[in-house]
């Protein structure tokens, strides 16, 4: 097994043994610990039912680990600090894109005017200025998934989850996006929980790898890549990329369940 | 986009598309009318005494004959059906906000309202006839408890059936219990309550006019039901007819009204309401 590297930068969330069970009795989580640190790019990868999804909503706090800590740093702040990401684009279909990403700031009883600044820049932001006005329905799959990450980017958060966000959409589209994602975290630099089964996905966007296993769902390797931004279609054709590739897949294979 | 037919096309398109609307409401009417014609042949070609089968002309004249008996009445079954429909609908949303917030309220609730429910209104009216004094306020009890029930039930469904991830984004941004009824569940259970309202709309003018016939109540401030009831006694029967086509009538415009409010408040961005090219 590679050795765990760990982020240079300040940590900024950490799971200290956390087990998670369900109320069925299935074990999601079995002692995983991690650290986070500030600024990284970091792919939970595995095969489907290994807890990641679980994983992300302990840490965004919408489940209680059933035993272990979370640890949330100082620097991650507490006020609207995390921003998620769902497979499914998640979007209000009653009402228009601005008003969708409006919503966070909503909650926190900033007024529509006061916001309309921000709608337009975090529209700008993920290319969608001009659809403002536009109902969900009217868009595009990939297109409603720039409004999700438009949402959850619109209260300036320190650590956006993402949970498997162009798992739906086709790969010319899911090429887009994830350039267009990398763009957006080089020049920003929050730090990013990105959930993916793709290897190639991960390969291409982190700067660390976590792989996890399932049954009990638990983390069986942990790699860095070192190689530079910004990584752009070049990338793909490279040998750093590919050698990495193959380094998670050979992890994955370990993970790889006895009876499917 | 650049070829220069495209443009004729979508005048053309456009056109299909306006005749077809205008086909949607002239198709009924012309078979409403030709069903209607075509009575009136038949009853005067067989020479059926209009004691048996009224010709749908000699409603008409009925109904203008005795219009100053029949508005009233009018009056009273709409006045009737509406404001049961209004108590339905402020009794069903405020239980069922209730209901969905508690398990135990609704463990506890519900095998009431589904008793309410069940048992055929014609067997609860006479007992509401004995205890309640004032013949509108029975009729009015009778109506509403028809119409109650879809409008709770179906909200309870559309309050329960907001989006899970939505339900966590609330959750992440720590948004208030009124905050998240009023931006999450109301605007998700609407499309539920509209279509319990379009049950609820029809079942309220059933419960009117049931209730009128189990109550047989006659005199001056009584509803359509009541109109039926004195000309079958009398067998006037054109009377009769009239009556029905108002009784009818009422029934075509609650579905036309809850129809275009849905249409209204769902044509943005639901499913059932959407039309036009995919
Ligand atoms: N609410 C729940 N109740 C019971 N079991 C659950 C629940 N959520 C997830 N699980 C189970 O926990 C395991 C991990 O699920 P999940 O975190 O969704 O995996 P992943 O996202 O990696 O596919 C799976 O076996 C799943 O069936
Ligand atoms: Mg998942």
């Amino acid at each position: 097994m590679t050795p765990t590297p760990l982020d240079a930068d300040a940590p900024l969330i950490q799971l200290d043994h956390v087990h998670k069970q369900f109320a069925n009795g299935t074990v999601a989580l079995r002692s995983m610990s991690i650290t986070i640190g500030e600024h990284a790019f970091v792919s939970l990868v595995g095969p489907s039912g290994c807890g990641k999804s679980t994983a992300l909503r302990l840490i965004a706090g919408l489940t209680e680990p059933s035993a272990g800590r979370i640890i949330r740093h100082a620097s991650l702040g507490t006020n609207n600090a995390i921003g998620f990401v769902f497979q499914e684009p998640t979007l209000m279909p009653w009402t228009t894109v601005a008003e969708n990403v409006y919503l966070p700031l909503r909650v926190q009883g900033i007024s529509r005017r006061q916001a309309g600044p921000r709608i337009d820049a975090v529209l700008d932001m993920v290319g969608l200025r001009s659809f403002s006005k536009a109902y969900p329905r009217e868009l595009s799959g990939g297109m409603k998934m720039r409004v999700s990450i438009a949402r959850a980017l619109i209260t300036q958060p320190k650590l956006l989850l993402m949970d498997e966000p162009f798992a739906a959409l086709d790969e010319m589209t899911r090429f887009k996006l994830n350039d267009d994602l990398l763009a957006l975290w080089e020049r920003h630099r929050w730090t990013v929980i990105f959930v993916t089964h793709s290897v190639y996905e991960s390969a291409y966007l982190s700067t660390r790898v976590v792989v996890m296993a399932p049954r009990p769902g638990r983390v069986i390797a942990d790699l860095a890549q070192e190689a530079a931004y910004p990584r752009r279609d070049a990338f793909r054709i490279s040998a750093e990329y590919g050698a990495f590739c193959r380094t998670i897949s050979e992890q994955l294979h370990h993970a790889r369940p006895t009876h499917v | 986009m650049s070829e220069p037919d495209t443009p004729a096309l979508n005048i053309a398109q456009c056109r299909r598309a306006r005749i077809d609307r205008a086909l949607q409401i002239v198709v009924p009417i012309i078979v409403l009318l030709a069903a209607l014609v075509a009575w009136e042949a038949i009853v005067r070609i067989k020479q059926i005494p209009h004691y048996i089968i009224p010709t749908p002309s000699l409603v008409a004249q009925t109904l203008i004959k005795d219009w100053h008996t029949l508005a009233p009445s009018l009056w009273f079954t709409l006045e009737l059906t509406f404001a049961a429909l209004a108590m339905a609908t402020l009794g069903g949303v405020l239980l069922a906000i209730v209901l969905s917030m508690s398990r135990w309220a609704e463990l506890a609730f519900l095998p009431f309202a589904v008793i309410l429910q069940v048992t055929p209104i014609v067997a609860i009216a006479p007992l509401i006839m004995i205890y309640v004094d004032s013949t509108f306020g029975a009729l009015l009890i009778c109506a509403w408890i028809v119409a109650f029930f879809p409008i709770l039930s179906n909200t309870i469904i559309g309050l329960r059936s907001a989006d899970h991830n939505l339900r966590d984004l609330f959750q992440l941004y720590r948004a208030s219990p009124s905050q998240r009824m009023r931006w999450l569940l109301i605007p998700s259970s609407l499309p539920y309550f509209l279509g319990g309202l379009k049950i609820a709309g029809g079942l309220a003018l059933i419960g009117a006019v049931v209730a009128e016939f189990v109550a047989g109540a006659t005199g001056k401030n009584t509803g359509l039901a009541s109109r039926v009831l004195e000309a079958s006694f009398r067998t006037e029967i054109p009377r009769m007819f009239a009556a029905l086509v108002l009784i009818c009538l009422c029934g075509v415009l609650i579905y036309l009204l809850f129809n275009g409010l849905s249409r209204w408040l769902l044509g943005r961005w639901h499913e059932s309401e959407l039309k036009g090219d995919r």
